[in-house]
C-alpha cells in the first residue's frame, strides 16, 4: 500500500484539531485521568495523551456504542408505529490517536457488522468517521500486534497515520481517500514529508508465536476439556475482556418502555454464563472453560473462516483489564506451541 | 523451599487436601491465582505484597469445588469472607483449610472456631486512612456527592467484573438478570448504571468484608470501595454489627429484631 507522506509540527497539529472542531466534528481521543488513559471526547490537542502505551478501552464505541437506540415504537389504536433512526443526523467523528492495531480492528468490526446483511446504523456511523491513528513509540509485554499481522507503524485500516518523529514533527501518512479529503483546505499546515523515516521511532514488538499454528492447535485441542479448564480455572466469567476488546461485537437487544418505547442494542459477552442460556433452561456452554474456549475459537478460528479476517489485533487490552491476569498472549502461545 | 511451599507440598502429599488455592507469579511481576493439585508443583506458590486477590471467590465456583477439599492461602479479608460465607450457609465446616502465611511459620486454621479466634485478634475495622477518606467524602454536600457518583457511574460498562470478583456476589441468578419483572435496566446508560451499582452495594450492605476486590477488578477504575466502606461504617453505627467475624452471625439487614430502634421510620 502506497501512502502520501507529509510532515506536521505539533502546533500545526493542534490547529488542525481545532479546525476539525470548528467544522462541527467531534473528536474521540485518548485522555489521561488519574493512572488510566482512556478514549474521551476532547476539544483540543492539549487534552490528548500521546505518551501512553495503550488506552483501557478500545475506540469501538465510536461505531458501536455500549448502548444505542436502534428504533423507537409507539402503539395506538391497535397499530404499531416504528420510527427508524435518522441516520443523516449522526455526527461527523474523528477518532484520533488510536493505535495501528485499533485501526486494523475496525476492519474486523466492518466484516462482522456487514457479514450477511449490512448493518445500516453501523455503516452510517462508519461513513461519518475518520481514523487518524498515531503509531506506537512504546509497547509493553501485553502487546503482540506483529504476531497477528500488524505492526507498531502499520498503516492498514487507518485513514491517516501519524508518527511522532521525536523532533517536534509528526510524519503524516495519508492512507485513504477519506484521509485525503479530511485534509483538504489544511494543506498550509503541512510540509513535504518525503525522506522522513519513521522506522527508528517505532516500538519494537517481537513476534511471539506463529499464527499459522494457532488454528490447527485450537482444532486439535477442541475436545481436550482438561486443557481448557487448566487455562481458565481462575477466570471469573466477567465481561471486562470483551468490553475493552476492539473487535468483540456481540450485543444483546433490550426493549425499554411499554407500548411506547425504544429498542436498544447493548454490549454483551460470551464470557457470561447467561449468554447462551436457552429459554428451556438448557445451556450449551455451561462451564467457564467452554466459554473461554469459545472466546479464543471465535477470534482465531471462526472469524477467519467466516469473515476472512482475524478477530484479534494483539492490542493486549483484555490481558491488561483482566482482574485475574488471564493473559491471552500466554494462552495463544501455549496453543501454538502445543505438539500434535 | 519457603514455609508456605513446604506446607502446601505436605498437605497435597498426605492427601489432606486435593488442591491448594494460592498465589503464583503472573504477568508483569503481578501475582495471579494458582490451583496446585500435585505436591511437586508446590514450588509455584508465592506470597508477598503483590498478592491481593481475595481467593475465597473461588470457593463458590462449581469448577473449583469439584476439585475436592481445598487449602486456601488467605489474607485477613479472606478469613472474614470465609466466616461470612459460613454464616450464610454457603460453605460447610471441615470443607477447607486456611493457610495464613507469615514470615516465620504458616498458621493452619482447620475449623471455623479457629478462624474466628484468629480474626478476633485482628483489627476488622476500617483503617485510619480509609476512615479519613470516607469522612472527607461524606463531608461533601448531597449535590456534590450525587454529581460525583453520576460522573463515576457514567463510565460503568456493566462488564460485571465487580460482581464476578466479589466472593459474596455468589447468586447464580443476579437481580439485574431477572426480567419478569425487570428490576434493573440492563443497558449501561445512566439510569441502568446508577441502579445497578446502588443495588449491588445495598445487597452487600452488612455482608461486605471490605476486601476491595470490586474496585481492583473495575477496568475503568470506579472507586466502589467508597460505597462499601460507607455501608460497613453505617451498619456498625446503626446495628453494632460487623460482617465476617463469626460463622454464626445474622446479617444486620436481613434479620428482624423486635428491639431494633428503627429510628429511620419514626
Amino acid at each position: 500500500m502506497e501512502s502520501e507522506k507529509r510532515s506536521i509540527g505539533r502546533e500545526a497539529l493542534a490547529e488542525l484539531i481545532s479546525q476539525w472542531r470548528s467544522a462541527g466534528k467531534r473528536v474521540l481521543a485518548p485522555k489521561r485521568s488519574g493512572d488510566k488513559v482512556d478514549f474521551a471526547w476532547v476539544a483540543s490537542l492539549e487534552e490528548i495523551s500521546l505518551d501512553h502505551v495503550q488506552t483501557v478501552q478500545s475506540p469501538k464505541a465510536a461505531l458501536f456504542p455500549r448502548v444505542e437506540e436502534l428504533f423507537s415504537f409507539r402503539s395506538a389504536d391497535g397499530r404499531v408505529e416504528v420510527r427508524e433512526r435518522d441516520l443523516g443526523a449522526l455526527p461527523e467523528t474523528v477518532v484520533f490517536g488510536l493505535r495501528p492495531c485499533d485501526a486494523a480492528a475496525f476492519t474486523a468490526l466492518k466484516a462482522i457488522f456487514n457479514w450477511d446483511s449490512p448493518d445500516s446504523l453501523f455503516s452510517a456511523r462508519l461513513a461519518r468517521t475518520t481514523l487518524v491513528a498515531v503509531a506506537c513509540s512504546s509497547a509493553d509485554e501485553y502487546c503482540f500486534c506483529t504476531s497477528v499481522g500488524g505492526g507498531p507503524g502499520a498503516i492498514a485500516g487507518s485513514d491517516i497515520l501519524l508518527t511522532d518523529l521525536g523532533d517536534g514533527d509528526f510524519l503524516a501518512e495519508i492512507v485513504s481517500e477519506k484521509g485525503r479529503l479530511m485534509l483538504q483546505g489544511a494543506e498550509a499546515l503541512f510540509r513535504p514529508g518525503a525522506g522522513r523515516e519513521k522506522e527508528r521511532c517505532l516500538a519494537r514488538v517481537e513476534k511471539a508465536f506463529d499464527l499459522e499454528k494457532v488454528d490447527p492447535g485450537l482444532a486439535r485441542r477442541f475436545d481436550d476439556d482438561a486443557f481448557w479448564a487448566g487455562q481458565s480455572l481462575r477466570c471469573l466469567g466477567c465481561g471486562a475482556c470483551a468490553y475493552v476488546c476492539p473487535t468483540c461485537a456481540c450485543f444483546d437487544i433490550q426493549d425499554e418502555g411499554g407500548i411506547t418505547g425504544k429498542r436498544l442494542r447493548c454490549w454483551d459477552s460470551c464470557g457470561f454464563g447467561l449468554f447462551t442460556l436457552h429459554t428451556s433452561g438448557h445451556n450449551p456452554r455451561p462451564l467457564q472453560s467452554q466459554r473461554w474456549r469459545q472466546r479464543l475459537m471465535h477470534k482465531f478460528s471462526y472469524m477467519p473462516e467466516r469473515q476472512g479476517v482475524l478477530g484479534c489485533v494483539g492490542c493486549g487490552r483484555c490481558s491488561r483489564a483482566c482482574p485475574v491476569d488471564m493473559n491471552i498472549l500466554e494462552h495463544i502461545r501455549a496453543i501454538a506451541e502445543a505438539r500434535p | 523451599m519457603s514455609a508456605l511451599q513446604e506446607k502446601a507440598r505436605e498437605l497435597l502429599a498426605s492427601a489432606a487436601v486435593q488442591v491448594v488455592i494460592g498465589y503464583g507469579r503472573g504477568s508483569g511481576g503481578a501475582a495471579r491465582a494458582v490451583f496446585i493439585r500435585e505436591a511437586t508443583k508446590a514450588g509455584d506458590l508465592v506470597f508477598d505484597g503483590t498478592c491481593l486477590q481475595n481467593l475465597a471467590v473461588y470457593l463458590m465456583k462449581p469448577e473449583v469445588r469439584k476439585l475436592g477439599k481445598a487449602a486456601l492461602v488467605v489474607r485477613p479479608a479472606t478469613l472474614r469472607t470465609i466466616l461470612q460465607l459460613a454464616a450464610e450457609n454457603q460453605i460447610a465446616e471441615n470443607s477447607l483449610l486456611a493457610l495464613v502465611p507469615s514470615a516465620e511459620e504458616i498458621v493452619l486454621l482447620a475449623t471455623f472456631a479457629a478462624i474466628e479466634a484468629h480474626v478476633a485478634a485482628l483489627d476488622s475495622d476500617l483503617s485510619t486512612a480509609e476512615k479519613a477518606e470516607l469522612q472527607r467524602f461524606t463531608a461533601l454536600g448531597l449535590d456534590e456527592r450525587r454529581r460525583f457518583w453520576e460522573e463515576q457511574f457514567s463510565r460503568c460498562l456493566k462488564c460485571y467484573a465487580c460482581r464476578a470478583a466479589c466472593p459474596l456476589c455468589y447468586c447464580t441468578r443476579c437481580t439485574v438478570e431477572c426480567n419478569q419483572p425487570q428490576w434493573i435496566p440492563v443497558p449501561a446508560h445512566d439510569l441502568g448504571n446508577l441502579e445497578w451499582n446502588v443495588m449491588r452495594a445495598m445487597h452487600l450492605a452488612g455482608r461486605c468484608v471490605n476486601c476491595g476486590d470490586c474496585s481492583r477488578a473495575c477496568p475503568v477504575g470506579i472507586p466502589l470501595y467508597l460505597l462499601n466502606q460507607k455501608l460497613v461504617s453505617d451498619v456498625f453505627t446503626g446495628f453494632n454489627s460487623r460482617s465476617g467475624i463469626s460463622a454464626r452471625s445474622d446479617n444486620a439487614l436481613s434479620t428482624f429484631k423486635p428491639n431494633d430502634p428503627e429510628d429511620f421510620i419514626r
